[in-house]
């Protein structure tokens, strides 16, 4: 199962390669209308560039290229690559495992179906990536969620916000579930069993995941990189979206100048470790 | 004004949601996100803003600490336990940091370790003092501390 590109046997008796390749262009152009139209909505590139001029108009310097360079490579090292923006270990870890099981999920499908390379590499990288999917998105779904709303939110109800990691997990269960059918011998997506069950309900899922994009959180992979590069800059520019300076506590200037610090936590105060931070928030 | 959130900042950690007094922040059941379920019953005591990890919360500056319409942010670092405040006014001119420590030692070493002191006998038991009460509530001699034994006096008038 692991080492067999499921997409070969499917154009062999069912569906021809030109038709897939058809239906992921389709579902590329449905991705971009809807990031598209999900910014006109919300008018949230409008806004973006409007915090964008009032930061500069309240910079105390300019940043250069150059930092501006190393601030996107930053920006990319921790909060794109590496989920640093969460601060809770389980959301981060379960966001990383959905994000690279879905990098490489979509990464391996184009390069099967588009027939770049038939090396069995990227047909385990497909099965990896959608059992990356599955195992971020449960535990999201029957563990972290039901903590997150903590609300009595079970895993059963659903609202509009779990469209985006619904139709994610559905995709790679039934994406595996078809897989594992058609290579085990329980017949081709033709012979209308359950093999052709599953490839229904993964067509479904994934249509529905590409083409929802104005309403579901899809666009979150395009502007959360935007946004926190725009926060680093504003960081670097001082105008630190108006938050106060961050302070060396053992600058006899800052000393000097807020004499309560050198008079109640002495010349060189030691690192308080992390204090309501200790225990993760679990709402009361 | 009473607490908001900017949506675009906040991740759901639910820091604020622990440490509301009135149990007023809660997070939104469709976008995952905190928010002011009852503006009205805030009383803008800024532990929200001050737990929020992404600064994503946010409060107008009441009129008895900074003019209207200023902007009032805060940092709470926890490992330098210092608390930075920034008021800005709002002509924009004005624009004040304040540093203020908010621990002298690490956090968590300051607890009394009750576990390490000697169980109490029965005469102890039946009385009516509380686990070490006279030294707690600081009697000495059995009398109450006092201005005049602590060696103070009042002043008249308006002395701050």
């Amino acid at each position: 199962m692991f080492e067999t590109n499921p997409f070969a046997e499917l154009s062999v008796t069912f569906i021809t390669p030109e038709v897939m390749q058809m239906y992921l262009i389709v579902m590329a152009v449905l991705v971009a209308g809807g990031t598209i139209l999900d910014m006109i909505h919300k008018k949230s590139a409008k806004y973006f560039f409007q915090d964008s001029e009032k930061a500069k108009k309240n910079a105390k310097r300019t940043v250069g290229a150059g930092e501006k360079a190393g601030l996107a490579v930053a920006t990319l090292a921790n909060e794109v690559l590496t989920s640093g923006e969460f601060s809770n270990t389980k959301r981060r870890l379960s966001h990383l495992l959905t994000m690279y099981g879905f990098i490489g999920f979509v990464v391996a499908t184009i390069v099967m179906i588009f027939g770049f390379s038939d090396n069995a590499l990227f047909a385990q990288l497909w099965h990896i990536g959608a059992i990356m999917l599955c195992v971020g998105g449960y535990w999201f779904w029957f563990f972290i969620r039901v903590d997150v709303n903590s609300e009595g939110v079970r895993w059963y109800q659903l609202r509009r916000a779990d469209l985006f990691i619904v139709s994610l997990f559905t995709t790679a269960t039934f994406g595996l579930i078809w897989s594992y059918l058609q290579s085990s011998g329980a017949g081709a997506v033709a012979d209308m069993g359950w093999t052709t069950l599953f490839f229904a309900l993964f067509i479904i899922s994934n249509t529905t995941l590409f083409s929802t994009v104005l309403w579901s959180k899809f666009a979150h992979m395009f502007f959360k990189p935007a946004a926190a590069l725009q926060k680093r800059i504003a960081h670097a520019d001082g105008s630190n979206l108006n938050l106060p300076g961050d302070y060396d506590l053992t600058d006899p200037a800052v000393q000097a100048r807020f004499p309560d610090i050198p008079t109640y936590m002495g010349k060189n105060p030691p690192n308080m470790g992390p204090g309501i931070r200790r225990e993760p928030a679990n709402h009361y | 004004m009473p607490t908001f959130v900017y949506m675009t900042r906040c991740d759901g950690c639910g820091q604020c949601v622990d440490i509301c007094p009135s149990d007023i922040m809660h997070i939104d059941k469709s976008l995952r996100r905190a928010y002011n379920i009852e503006p009205n019953m805030c009383w803008e005591c800024y532990s929200c803003v001050k737990a929020c990890p992404h600064h994503a919360i946010d409060v107008r500056g009441y009129a008895d600490f900074a003019p209207l319409g200023s902007s009032v942010r805060v940092h709470r670092d926890e490992e330098k336990g210092t608390i930075a405040w920034r008021i800005k006014f709002r002509n924009g001119k004005k624009d004040m940091d304040l540093l203020a420590p908010i621990t002298t030692k690490p956090w968590g070493s300051g607890h009394p370790k009750l576990s390490e002191a000697s169980a109490p006998s029965a005469e102890m038991r039946d009385s009516e003092l509380l686990f070490n009460e006279p030294k707690y509530v600081a009697m000495n001699d059995s009398a109450l501390p006092t201005l005049e034994s602590n060696g103070l006096e009042i002043k008249e008038g308006v002395y701050y």
